[in-house]
C-alpha cells in the first residue's frame, strides 16, 4: 500500500495508471488512486486538470488509452455500472417528463423494476421534501430542485460508489446542507463517495482523503489532516488583550482583522509560546495553532505548477 | 398516423356508400347548341347523346340566340369545310378549350352526316370509336397471368412508396430529435453511465424502428382488406386495382432495411451535430435523396426499361422507394432485387460500424461540431 492510499482492505474503486489523450495531448497522464468503502474522497484540481475525464473513465463512459479501473475488486464492466451512481457536472433531464417518472425511468436503466423504483423514489422524495413536486414536469422545477432530483437518480439504486461532479453548484444553502447530510448518511452506511468540486471549504468539511490533480497528474494525494499538517507554516493565531511585547522564539508578527498571527521559529513549540504569554498575565481570548486552509494549499501547489 | 391512413381510407369508402345510398343517380343535363351550315349536307343526327343541335340559317341568328340564352354556344361549318376541316366555334364563356362532351358531339355529328347513306350505321359507330384496346398478359406457358399490368397495378405501389418514405423519414427524424434533445439537455452522460454507447444506439434504433414497423405492418395488412372493400363498393377502375406479386413482403423488407439505413445515419449525424437543428439540416441531404424516385416517376412510366432505374434500384438511399414504384410499372428481375437488398444490408453494416466509432466520442462533445478531418481520424482510430 503506497503513501496516501486507502487504509481499508476493501476498496470501492481502484484506478491504476490510467492515461487518456486527445489529439496527442495527454489529458490524464498515468493517474493512480484508490477509494475505500465508507469514505468521502475529494477529487480536486483547477479547470482543465482532467477531473471530468478521470470520472468518465471511472464510469466507463470513455475508455482509457491504457491502465484500468476496478470497482469492488472487479474490472470495470457493464455489470459493474449498476454498482455506481453518478451526478455529472453537465446536468440535464427530460424536460417534459415528471420528476417521479424521470427517477423511475433512469432507475430502470440501473436494473430496478418499476415497483421498487417507485417505492424508493417516493421514500427519497419524502426525505428531501420534494414529495409535493413529484408530479411536476422537470421544466416546472427550479434549478436547485432539478439538482436534488438528479442526486436522487444517482443514489436510488443503492450504489456502492457514488461519484458527484460539482454537486453544490447552483444550490441554495438549504439544499447544500441537505445534500451534505445525505452524503454523510451514505458514508455512514459504508458507501464510498467521490466528490469533485472547486469549493474547498466543502472538501475540508466532508472529505477524509483527497486527490489533487493538475495537468492530468496527481500532485497531492492522501489523508486531508496529514496533507494540512504537511503544509503547516509554524504559526499561531491569537486574540488577546494587552501588550504582546517580546516573545521568545517568535520571528515575526502579522496583525489581521480580529486576531494576530505569530510566526514561530522551528525550535519553539506553540505550547511554549502559550505558556510564556500566560506567565506574563496576558488575557487570551483565542489561541489556535494555525493550519493552512485547503484553498491556500491548492493555490500554493497549483500556483507553483503554473508559474 | 399508424391507424389514420387505413381509417381515412375506410371512412372514404363509408362516405361513398352513404352518399350513393342516399343520392339519386346523377342525371346529365341536356345542352342545346346551335350550328350554321354554309357547306351544306349537315342536317341529320342532331341529337348526340345529351347534346341537342339546332340549325340556324345565318350566323347573326345564331349569335342572337346565343346572346338571348336560347343556346349555350354555336359553331359554323364553312363552305370549304371538306377541303380544310376547319369549324369555327362561338361561346360566351372563357374556356381553356372546348368541353370534351361538346367536342365529341360536334365530331360525331359531322362524321354521321358525312358517312350517312354511304356505309352501314354499325360502321358509322365503329368509325366514331374504332379502338377499345384490351391487353391481356400471358405467362411463359401461354396461360393468362394472375398479375396483369396497367394503372390498376400501379396505384397501390405509388401510394405505398410515399407512405413508406414518409414513415422512414418520420422514424429516423424522431430518432435524431431524441438524440439531439438528450445531447442538448446533457442527459446523454447520465444514460451512458448506465448503458454502453452500443446499447444506447441499438436500443434507440430498434425501439423506434419497432414502432415504425408496426405502423407499416398495419398499413400492409389493411391494404388488401380495404382494396377488396373498395372494389365491391366503387367498382369500375377501383375493381381493376391489383397488388403486385411479392408487394407485401417487399414492402416490409424495404421498410426495415430503409429504416435501418436512415436510423444509423441519423444516429451518426446526431452524434456529431452540435444541436437538433444542425442534425436535421445534415440528414435532409439524405432524406431528399430518398424522394428522388418519386420526382422521376413520370419518366419511369414512359421509359420503364432505362438503365437509370436499375441504378436507383441498387443505390441504397433510393432503393426502398424505387423498388416500390417499379413493382407497379414493370417486373423487377430477381438479380436486381438481390443486388439491391445486398447493397442495402452492406451499407447498413458499414455505416453502423462507422457510427459506433464516432458515437461514444462525439456524443459528449457539446455545442461544437467536429471537423471532417477529426471525424475521419475517429473512423481510423476507432
Amino acid at each position: 500500500m503506497g503513501i496516501g492510499e486507502a487504509a481499508s482492505t476493501m476498496l470501492a474503486a481502484e484506478v491504476n495508471h490510467i492515461v487518456k489523450s486527445y489529439a496527442d495531448k495527454a489529458v490524464v497522464n498515468d493517474l493512480s488512486f484508490s477509494v475505500a468503502q465508507g469514505e468521502i474522497f475529494g477529487l480536486i484540481g483547477p479547470n482543465g486538470a482532467g477531473k471530468t475525464t478521470t470520472i468518465r473513465m471511472m464510469m466507463d463512459i470513455i475508455k482509457p488509452d491504457s491502465g484500468d479501473v476496478t470497482i469492488l475488486g472487479e474490472k470495470l464492466s457493464e455489470a459493474s455500472k449498476n454498482k455506481l451512481g453518478y451526478l455529472p457536472e453537465e446536468r440535464g433531464l427530460y424536460r417534459k417528463l415528471t420528476a417521479i417518472d424521470s427517477i423511475i425511468y433512469l432507475a430502470s436503466l440501473k436494473g430496478m423494476d418499476r415497483h421498487s423504483a417507485e417505492e424508493k423514489a417516493n421514500e427519497l422524495l419524502n426525505q428531501t421534501g420534494m414529495l409535493p413536486h413529484k408530479k411536476k414536469k422537470i421544466e416546472e422545477l427550479s434549478t436547485g430542485m432539478r439538482q436534488v432530483i438528479q442526486f436522487l437518480i444517482a443514489i436510488i439504486h443503492d450504489p456502492e460508489l457514488v461519484i458527484l461532479d460539482e454537486p453544490f453548484s447552483g444550490l441554495d444553502p438549504v439544499n447544500t446542507e441537505l445534500l451534505k447530510r445525505m452524503f454523510v448518511d451514505l458514508r455512514n452506511q459504508g458507501k464510498a463517495i467521490i466528490l469533485s468540486t472547486h469549493r474547498m471549504n466543502e472538501v475540508e468539511e466532508l472529505c477524509d482523503r483527497i486527490l489533487m490533480i493538475d495537468n492530468g497528474r496527481a500532485v497531492l494525494y492522501g489523508n486531508l489532516t496529514e496533507i494540512k499538517s504537511r503544509y503547516q507554516n509554524n504559526s499561531v493565531l491569537l486574540d488577546l488583550k494587552g501588550e504582546l511585547g517580546e516573545v521568545p522564539g517568535v520571528t515575526g508578527k502579522r496583525t489581521r482583522k480580529g486576531y494576530t498571527e505569530l510566526m514561530v521559529d522551528g525550535k519553539t513549540t506553540p505550547q511554549q509560546v502559550l505558556a510564556h504569554l500566560v506567565s506574563r498575565g496576558i488575557v487570551i481570548n483565542r489561541f489556535e495553532v494555525a493550519t493552512p486552509s485547503l484553498n491556500e494549499i491548492f493555490l500554493k501547489v497549483v500556483g507553483k505548477n503554473h508559474e | 398516423m399508424t391507424l389514420i391512413v387505413p381509417l381515412v381510407a375506410l371512412l372514404a369508402i363509408g362516405v361513398f356508400q352513404l352518399i350513393s345510398g342516399i343520392a339519386e343517380p346523377p342525371v346529365a343535363e341536356e345542352v342545346t347548341i346551335g350550328y350554321v351550315d354554309k357547306s351544306g349536307g349537315f342536317e341529320g343526327y342532331t341529337q348526340q347523346d345529351k347534346v341537342n343541335l339546332v340549325r340556324f340559317d345565318t350566323q347573326d341568328d345564331a349569335t342572337e340566340a346565343l346572346v338571348e340564352g336560347d343556346i349555350k354556344e354555336y359553331f359554323v361549318i364553312p363552305p370549304d369545310y371538306i377541303s380544310t376541316g376547319v369549324v369555327s366555334r362561338y361561346t360566351l364563356e372563357k374556356q381553356l378549350e372546348a368541353p370534351a362532351e361538346i367536342a365529341t358531339a360536334i365530331r360525331n355529328f359531322l362524321l354521321s352526316n358525312l358517312l350517312a347513306g354511304k356505309v352501314p350505321a354499325a360502321t358509322v359507330d365503329r368509325v366514331e370509336a374504332p379502338l377499345n384496346l384490351v391487353t391481356t398478359r400471358l405467362t411463359e406457358t401461354g396461360a393468362i397471368a394472375p398479375e396483369q399490368g396497367g394503372f390498376g397495378n400501379f396505384i397501390i405501389p405509388v401510394v405505398f412508396s410515399l407512405l413508406l418514405s414518409l414513415s422512414i423519414v418520420f422514424s429516423s427524424t424522431y430518432l435524431l430529435q431524441g438524440l439531439g434533445e438528450e445531447k442538448e439537455n446533457r442527459l446523454i452522460e447520465i444514460l451512458l453511465s448506465s448503458v454502453s454507447a452500443r446499447q444506447l444506439l441499438t436500443g434507440k434504433v430498434f425501439g423506434i424502428g419497432a414502432a415504425g414497423l408496426a405502423q407499416v405492418v398495419v398499413w400492409v395488412i389493411s391494404v388488401p382488406i380495404l382494396l377488396s372493400l373498395a372494389s365491391s363498393t366503387f367498382g369500375g377502375f377501383i375493381s381493376t386495382i391489383q397488388l403486385p406479386a411479392n408487394f407485401l413482403v417487399l414492402a416490409v423488407v424495404y421498410f426495415i432495411l430503409g429504416y435501418l439505413l436512415f436510423a444509423v445515419l441519423s444516429a451518426g449525424i446526431g452524434a456529431i451535430s452540435s444541436n437538433t437543428r444542425e442534425g436535421q439540416q445534415l440528414i435532409a441531404i439524405f432524406t431528399l435523396s430518398l424522394f428522388v424516385p418519386l420526382w422521376f416517376m413520370s419518366l419511369l412510366m414512359l421509359f420503364p426499361n432505362n438503365p437509370i432505374w436499375v441504378v436507383l434500384t441498387i443505390f441504397p438511399i433510393t432503393a426502398p422507394v424505387e423498388v416500390m414504384i417499379r413493382l407497379g410499372v414493370s417486373d423487377i428481375p430477381a438479380w436486381q432485387l438481390a443486388a439491391s437488398i445486398a447493397v442495402l444490408v452492406l451499407s447498413i453494416i458499414g455505416i453502423l460500424l462507422l457510427t459506433i466509432k464516432v458515437f461514444r466520442t462525439y456524443l459528449l462533445m457539446y455545442g461544437k461540431r467536429p471537423k471532417l478531418g477529426e471525424i475521419i481520424r475517429s473512423f481510423r482510430s476507432g
